[in-house]
């Protein structure tokens, strides 16, 4: 089980902040098709990665990177502080 | 260093002097504060920032981190806000401490350029006409290349 997690747009196209997801994807893009899969929302939130930031166990990453060990997975939006 | 993440507001002023005076042997101490800017244009009614509790304090900490490997600092605070806020109010500020102007203001600005794109904030905006996320723009992104 891995702890999915979701933010702005991303959360808002959902409709959850976050869940748990039993997966055996090897990397972000597995997880990814997984996901679009499911349903329709998330066909929607993921339609265009390039519009898509992943953090994994909150460290900010690209969709290649491995999911082996890690705990939380995180999609959102190109950030927007200061 | 000091990293600070909360939803309540700030005092800029008692933060800036307890930052300027808690060393003596640093000649210069620069601030940046961010504050929500209303559009007469399409007049703001509110401005929201949603964070990643946990990545938020993590990315500030590792951005604060390297600007102090890069630059001669003394000391370096960051404050950032979520949650909602109106027009005017202080989003967030940033300090550096150092013993000659140019590490303190430079550090201040990388940290300003990374913190824009690099640190988990969104942010909406709420007008007359409706909410709507604020886009990340190229220019944020382009502004890393200098460093």
């Amino acid at each position: 089980m891995i702890d999915v997690l979701y933010f702005a747009w991303v959360r808002e196209r959902i409709g959850v902040p976050r869940e748990q997801v039993s997966t055996d994807a090897a990397t972000v893009a597995e997880l990814v098709e997984e996901l679009r899969a499911r349903e329709e929302r998330y066909a929607l939130a993921f339609s265009d990665l390039k519009a898509l930031r992943v953090a994994v166990d909150q460290d900010l990453t690209d969709f290649d990177a491995p999911l082996k060990g890690a705990r939380e997975v995180a999609f959102f939006p190109p950030m927007t502080g200061g | 260093m000091r990293i600070i993440v909360q939803e309540q507001p700030f005092d800029l002023g008692a933060e800036a002097n307890a930052f300027a005076a808690s060393r003596t042997d640093m000649g210069a101490v620069v601030t940046f504060t961010g504050v929500v800017r209303d559009d007469p244009s399409r007049p703001l009614r509110q401005m929201t920032i949603e964070h990643y509790p946990g990545m938020t304090e993590r990315a500030l900490e590792k951005i604060a981190t390297e600007a102090q490997a890069r630059w001669s600092l003394g000391d370096v605070l960051v404050i950032h806000r979520f949650g909602p806020m109106r027009p005017g109010e202080q989003i967030m500020m940033v300090a550096t401490a150092a013993r000659h102007r140019k590490d303190a203001f430079e550090a201040a600005e990388y940290l300003m350029d990374y913190l824009k794109s690099r640190a988990p904030f969104w942010k909406k905006e709420l007008a007359a006409d409706g909410e709507s996320w604020v886009a990340a723009k190229d220019e944020d992104e382009d502004a890393l290349t200098r460093w």
